[in-house]
């Protein structure tokens, strides 16, 4: 029986850190992408974001969030790509890193881009986050590529992973 | 000797014209848990979406949502409801592609316990955007889920919406 959930990619942060990572040549012959992974950045702060961009491009993002901080739950909303995910920064617990779980349905399909991203950054300290993400790249072409990017910070540090898995509905 | 397979899918379309609803049927008892991955548009603007379990239309289903809209964070709860609700007060909108939306229903297939189920959406077409999680309860006498009727009140699904069903196997 074919496999309905695989392994396509993965990246673990070495020494010394990685500016991005980056997933290429994602084959078209999935249904589904769903993307796990665990960040933390160099930012002196506590927390930061994760930019996820596709295919190069860095126009017609825009998402809604909900999330809470341990003592209060907002919304806003984003046309841009730098504030994709909650993520931890080096201010935080030591050890500690932002999870993430994002789900692209259709990504090779030529039909506008939602996905959903959930993610995390507890660290038993203020500072962290939870928060549900609806985002949408309006543009029609197929995923063939994607990059996660520090947004306060340079680089992700060294056990930062990321997991690409593609999902088949048949 | 290999594993089985964990995660199946059973069935999967793509709506080739505009459907008040779309239906899984015959569902096998053989997995533990179920999960759809919707991917749906509107004929209009307006409109939540619901489910109904084994053609049970009568008021067996009650709800709890958290959910956000870009600008205040909600959460309400209904009782006695005639449908399980997917995403309550957001359009899906009529562009497709604009909307993800991933069910979970837990142990489906026992006649022993109510069945519960958490819709996970991300809606951001339409008049009413925003993404959260509902969880939903259906109190009907145990049985096993065979059915799962997908809805939109009020409007229809657009030509393209994708709907894909796959059972998960804890063993």
């Amino acid at each position: 029986m074919p496999n309905t959930f695989e392994l396509i990619a993965s990246s673990t942060v070495g020494a010394g850190g990685a500016a991005t990572i980056s997933f290429t040549s994602i084959p078209s012959t999935y249904t589904d992408l769903q993307i796990v992974y665990s960040l933390r950045s160099d930012t002196g702060s506590a927390a930061d974001n994760a930019e996820i961009t596709f295919n190069g491009s860095t126009s017609t993002y825009s998402s809604r969030r909900l999330y809470g901080s341990g003592s209060a739950a907002a919304s806003d909303s984003s046309a841009t790509y730098t504030i994709s995910s909650f993520i931890v920064g080096d201010g935080a617990t030591s050890n500690t890193f932002g999870n993430g779980s994002l789900y692209m349905p259709n990504y090779a399909g030529s039909t506008n881009k939602s996905y959903s991203i959930d993610a995390v950054n507890e660290t038993n300290a203020t500072g962290a986050f939870s928060g549900l993400y609806a985002l949408l790249w309006a543009t029609t072409s197929a995923i063939t590529s994607i990059q996660f990017k520090p947004n306060g910070g340079t680089i992700f540090k060294q056990y930062s992973t990321a997991y690409l898995y593609g999902v088949k509905n048949a | 000797m290999p594993a089985g397979s964990t995660y199946t899918p059973i069935a999967t379309t793509t709506l080739g014209s505009a459907a008040a609803d779309y239906t899984f049927t015959s569902i096998p008892s053989t997995y533990t848990d179920l999960r759809i991955i919707a991917s749906p548009a509107s004929s209009d603007n307006l409109y939540s979406m619901g489910m109904q379990f084994n053609s049970d239309t009568t008021s067996n289903y009650s709800m709890t949502e958290l959910r956000g809209n870009g600008t205040s964070a909600l959460s309400s709860r209904l009782s006695n409801q005639t449908v399980a609700w997917v995403s309550y007060n957001m359009s899906p909108g009529t562009t497709l592609g604009d909307n993800a939306i991933t069910i979970d229903i837990f142990n489906y297939a026992n006649t022993t316990t109510f069945k519960t189920a958490i819709s996970r959406f991300n809606v951001m077409g339409g008049s009413y955007q925003g993404t959260g999680a509902i969880v939903s309860l259906w109190r009907k006498t145990p049985e096993a889920i065979s059915s799962v009727k997908l809805t939109m009140t009020g409007a229809n699904f657009k030509a393209g919406s994708t709907f894909t069903l796959y059972g998960i196997a804890s063993a």
